[in-house]
């Protein structure tokens, strides 16, 4: 590239420009990087400090220093261990959905005969829509009382979605896989898109079914990208709040730790125990990178935030 | 190539059950927001055509959102905050995010790999972390219930996508024509303003699209960081909303007031499609 050529001259001294335009560097970069900060590095820390303390905003008075108490609680209560698990359990399931769904429209994206732009207007809808109204949504379509989908053929009538825990799950992993399918299919199809042509042309003429091009050909290729998508939409789906509060609040055992989070700092005031469920809440997205990254290497360098 | 018949059919089906999908709850959406009361209710013995379509239609859904003025309504003032809170978010989190990802394309720095993968580690940042700290922070400054509360970590959390975004757009663009103007006598800042800005607009958009989704679409903070209608935005309200009296339900006021959100971003999504998939995709693989 011109530019470096151009800079070449410059390396080794530290020359008045090179000064001049590392400081126009940090200049222009400071203030996005300060609200990056003070919203995320400062809280956390704070979230740590709050919760080492018995703070309940509903008796100040009490407040007093707790050491590990609000973690021993947090840790030895079923609620932490059952809310994990459910969070784990809608985000494997809908993250696995998503990633064979948005490959199969990526796929059809790339290979379509026609209306190619019209899927791709199809699938810019949920991605565009508020979460809370597309939760809203399925919930009157789901609900028997206001709802369409009792009234299908197939299904019963007075089947009662909300009212026990796997019904009440799928509904809550459709609504997410349909919100978030959009995206995984056009990084999909972008990774797709850098695949050579050549390569599948000379698969078919060593006589490769297109079963044995999609398995030896497209899936190693797009390795990388599938990861990275991957791994953001897990952590997406480890997240996950707007639909479970919309529709359930977390009845019928399908709270995820962000409801329970939710539920301890902002309905129960109690900001020692909500900001332990915090803090473990950011260590378990810690893991979750580490494991994609050191297990599966996924290779941070590519990867881009999403949604 | 040649495309059999049965090829045809093949794609058409599959397109026709991807597009029905998503358009679906947008569609629902609509219909009971059409619904007069009585209809809204369905239940067992219904047709499934009389419980999706409303047989009358009525706009009293609608009325009702607007009825009382700015002050009685319950969806004026959050529709109010929304578009103020998610259009000044996407100001300054443009004008932030296009001097990093300038000087990040651009210039030669040391500290600029750990500041984009700062930006991707936010971008993985659980926002319930921040709601309780922020929660005390800001009573504590009177923040809480006021814009700039929202606001601030809307950018926070924007920022990444919004740097991506530019950066991968930013390495497009052919920067002879930036140094022709700095041999030209124009210094470093002239030539970003006169030259680049001009260059950068489609790219800047693109990102000003994403990152008003974004904070249009949050609920978390929403809740979390308000407690009236002087900052609380669409969607938080809609989980507050009542029905006239104790004993209906809110739900064709809920659904009409879904409808008002997502048709025009519906409308918008689509008129700049081409540029949204180039943002949400733009330097997602090396390339």
């Amino acid at each position: 590239m011109s530019g470096i050529s151009a800079r070449l001259p410059g390396r080794g001294k530290v020359t008045a420009r090179t000064r001049s335009e590392r400081r126009l560097g940090w200049l222009l970069c400071a203030p996005a990087v300060i609200a990056m900060l003070l919203v995320t590095a400062y809280p956390i820390g704070y979230a740590v400090a709050l919760s080492l303390q018995n703070l309940d905003l509903r008796f100040p008075e009490e407040n007093s220093f707790a050491g590990l108490d609000n973690y021993g609680a947090v840790l030895t209560s079923g609620l932490w261990w059952q809310d994990l698990f459910n969070t784990l359990f809608v985000m494997v399931i809908s993250v696995a959905l998503e990633l064979a769904l948005g490959m199969i429209i990526a796929l059809v994206m790339h290979r379509a005969i026609f209306g190619r732009g019209l899927v791709r207007t199809a699938v810019l809808i949920p991605y565009g829509i508020v979460t809370v109204v597309a939760a809203f949504s399925w919930f009157y379509a789901f609900n028997p009382d206001t709802g369409f989908i009792n009234n299908l053929p197939l299904i019963a009538d007075d089947k009662a979605w909300f009212g026990e825990r796997f019904s009440a799950f799928a509904v809550i992993i459709m609504a997410e896989v349909w919100k978030t399918t959009p995206f995984m299919a056009l990084l999909l199809l972008a990774g797709l898109t850098t695949i050579d042509d050549g390569l599948y042309e000379a698969a078919k003429v060593d006589g490769a079914s297109a079963w044995q091009r999609f398995w030896r050909i497209t899936l190693p290729l797009m390795k990388p990208a599938i990861l990275v998508a991957l791994l953001f939409r897990t952590l997406d789906g480890f997240r996950v709040f707007d639909t479970i509060f919309i529709m359930t609040r977390g009845a019928q055992d399908t709270e995820s730790v962000s409801i329970l989070g939710f539920n301890q700092l902002i309905s129960r005031l109690n900001l020692g125990l909500g900001s332990a469920v915090s803090v473990l809440i950011f260590l378990c997205v810690l893991i979750i990178a580490f494991v994609f990254v050191k297990g599966f290497g996924v290779r941070m360098a590519e990867g881009r935030p999403g949604s | 190539m040649q495309h059999r018949p049965r090829e045809y059919a093949f794609w058409s089906i599959g397109m026709l059950i991807v597009l029905l999908f998503a358009l679906l709850p947008v569609i629902w959406i609509v219909m009971v927001s059409l619904k007069p009361p009585n209809q809204i209710t369905t239940g067992p013995g219904i047709s499934f055509s009389d419980a999706f379509f409303p047989q009358d239609i009525t706009f009293k859904n609608y009325e009702t959102l607007f009825e009382g003025g700015i002050d009685q309504s319950p969806f004026i003032k959050p529709l109010i905050n929304s578009i103020g809170i998610a259009l000044i978010t996407t100001l300054v989190a443009i004008v932030l995010a296009s001097f990093a990802a300038y000087a990040i394309a651009r210039l030669n720095f040391p500290g600029k790999t750990l500041i984009l993968a700062g930006a991707l580690a936010i971008a993985m940042f659980p926002a319930i972390s921040t709601v309780g700290p922020l929660f005390d922070m800001w009573r504590s400054i009177g923040l809480y219930d006021t814009w700039p509360g929202l606001i601030i970590p809307y950018l926070t959390f924007s920022l990444p996508l919004a740097i991506y975004t530019l950066v991968a757009f930013f390495r497009e663009i052919p920067w002879d024509l930036e140094q022709a103007a700095q041999v030209d006598g124009a210094t470093p800042f002239q030539a970003f303003r006169k030259v680049i800005v001009p260059l950068a607009a489609p790219g800047v958009f693109t990102a000003a699209i994403l990152v008003f989704i974004f904070a249009w679409n949050d609920f978390l903070f929403a809740i979390s960081l308000t407690s009236s209608d002087a900052s609380r935005t669409v969607p938080a309200s809609l989980a507050f909303f009542t029905g006239e009296s104790q004993f209906t339900q809110p739900t064709g006021n809920i659904m009409a007031a879904a409808a008002i959100v997502t048709v025009p971003i519906i409308i918008f999504v689509l008129i700049f499609q081409r540029r949204i998939v180039a943002g949400l995709t733009a330097g997602a693989v090396k390339g």
